[in-house]
């Protein structure tokens, strides 16, 4: 087995995939497809496997490098299937558990875990979902030219809400989430490789590749949340982050710009800069600049006024985050940009008021914690 | 398969459409005439419906038939028409939903076929 670099650990699990499948398909039938169903559960059980393993990351690039070589005819089934679980007549819910069902092959436990809620719903989301593509029409099918683009962009909404659900960790175990941001991520790749020059794909998988390079520096030892200014650049994943830096410059090479690219972009800034202080920030405030263009969005412009204090100062940034407050009054981020600021102008009664109207906008615990630490000190 | 395509209006739209020129409105017609040449064959029943103030409603109280005034939604959006297209899947109706020229909403269900039923075919 190419896939692994230790062949007694693939033979060992792909033997105990076998047992699974013995032990699962008297009840469930024989899948279509077995050597694509068997190959997607020795893959998880090798990433289980792997993350015990000190030197799993190796065998995590091992893996995704073989699960992408697929034949044409496969590679071609997979994107019908990406596609169709991502048609737009699907709800959100229905378009991520269909998803992870068939695509990413993770088990109705495994995603009910994921969100947090139960088996019995998430099965009822995918029996639904399907009973929908049967009765109303949904076809089995690569979208052509008009619409490809316009699905394609929904692919990548569902796969970076899906990405986001496993990072944020709004609740529940924090590993078992991250999992989710892997799951994501492989899907990501998936598509890469499946749409090899569809830049925003790269845009995409490079951002995810990006967020996930920082994953250890993210906690510290007590458990609570580290902000990017704050962290350890040294536990910075630099082989991933490389690897993302080389997708962008391929997506560069195509010429269409486009809100995950610039997206990603934006990260890699951040990722190349040694130090929050040497961040270029011109370089990030242009990037913004490009991806408001894009997306107009409040939470947009708020960042971009973050990133203003560092070439212009707090006050100016304040000004920009304050033009933002008709949107943004119920977003805790906003509040919370704005005790910063405040608090360095020397304002230190509103900041106060500030990180109190942030508090309880906000339900992630890691969150929580961090806004409680500082209206302490 | 066989899809509705219900058509919706607003009460403003209605009195906006009221109040256009005429010439302005033969023009809109003339999109709409469009929209049907270019589906074709695809279509195979559908009116527009007279507006809501001319909708009467019966509703069932107990069992007992009672007559009122007006559509039965109370909604911002009444059907102002529908189509019935006959198409290969549901990217197909989608499709012609997105092209109807008039920019209000559209809903599109797939219809049930009976065989020998009234009204089929």
């Amino acid at each position: 087995m190419r896939v692994m670099g230790n062949f007694d650990l693939a033979e060992e699990l792909v033997q105990e995939a076998l047992l699974e499948a013995i032990q699962h398909w008297p009840k469930t039938g024989i899948p279509d497809r077995p050597g694509a169903w068997l190959f997607t559960t020795a893959r998880r059980k090798a990433i289980d496997q792997a993350r015990r393993d000190a030197r799993y990351k190796e065998k995590l690039v091992l893996l995704e490098g073989a699960a992408m070589s697929l034949d044409a005819a496969e590679g071609d089934d997979r994107l019908r299937l990406i596609f169709t679980c991502c048609h737009p007549a699907l709800s959100r819910e229905a378009q991520l558990a269909l998803t992870l069902r068939a695509v990413a092959g993770l088990t109705t436990v495994e995603i009910a875990r994921a969100f947090i809620t139960s088996e019995a719903t998430i099965a009822q989301r995918i029996v639904r979902a399907k009973r929908k593509i049967v009765d109303a029409g949904i076809p089995y099918r690569i979208p052509q030219d008009a619409d490809l683009a316009e699905r394609l962009q929904e692919v990548l909404a569902v796969l970076y809400l899906m990405f986001n659900e496993g990072y944020l960790a709004t609740g529940g175990e924090a590993a078992t989430r991250r999992d989710l941001a892997e799951d994501a991520a492989w899907l990501a790749g998936l598509l890469v490789r499946l749409m090899p020059r569809e830049p925003e794909a790269l845009g995409l998988l490079a951002l995810m590749r990006l967020h996930l390079a920082r994953n250890d520096a993210r906690f510290d030892a007590a458990g609570q949340l580290v902000l990017l200014q704050d962290q350890d650049r040294q536990k910075w994943d630099r082989d991933r982050i490389a690897s993302a830096t080389a997708l962008l410059d391929r997506a560069a090479a195509l010429g269409r710009p486009g809100p995950y690219q610039l997206q990603a972009a934006i990260a890699a800034s951040h990722a190349e800069a040694p130090s929050w202080e040497e961040t270029d920030w011109n370089e990030v405030i242009a990037l913004y600049d490009a991806l408001l263009a894009f997306t107009p969005s409040p939470v947009v412009r708020l960042n971009r006024a973050i990133a203003r204090r560092h070439v212009s100062g707090p006050g100016v940034a304040l000004a920009e985050v304050d033009a933002t407050a008709p949107e943004l009054d119920g977003y805790y981020l906003f509040h919370a940009t704005r005790a910063e600021l405040l608090r360095e102008l020397g304002r230190a009664v509103e900041a106060h008021e500030a990180l109190e109207r942030a508090l309880p906008l906000t339900q992630n615990p890691a969150e929580r914690a961090l806004l409680e630490r500082r209206l302490e000190g | 398969m066989k899809y509705m395509l219900m058509f919706t209006a607003t009460r403003d739209g209605q009195n906006q459409w009221d109040a256009m020129p005429e010439q302005q409105r033969s023009a809109e017609y003339a999109r709409i005439n469009e929209w049907f040449e270019r589906a074709g064959a695809r279509v195979v029943g559908g009116y527009e419906l007279q507006p809501e103030q001319t909708a009467t409603t019966v509703r069932f109280n107990s069992g007992k038939p009672v007559v009122t005034d007006g559509p039965f939604l109370e909604a911002k959006e009444t059907i102002a028409g529908y189509a019935i297209v006959d198409v290969g899947d549901l990217d197909e109706a989608l499709g012609l939903a997105k092209t109807w020229p008039t920019g209000g909403t559209v809903e599109v269900r797939p219809v049930i076929e009976r065989e020998g039923a009234p009204g089929q075919g």
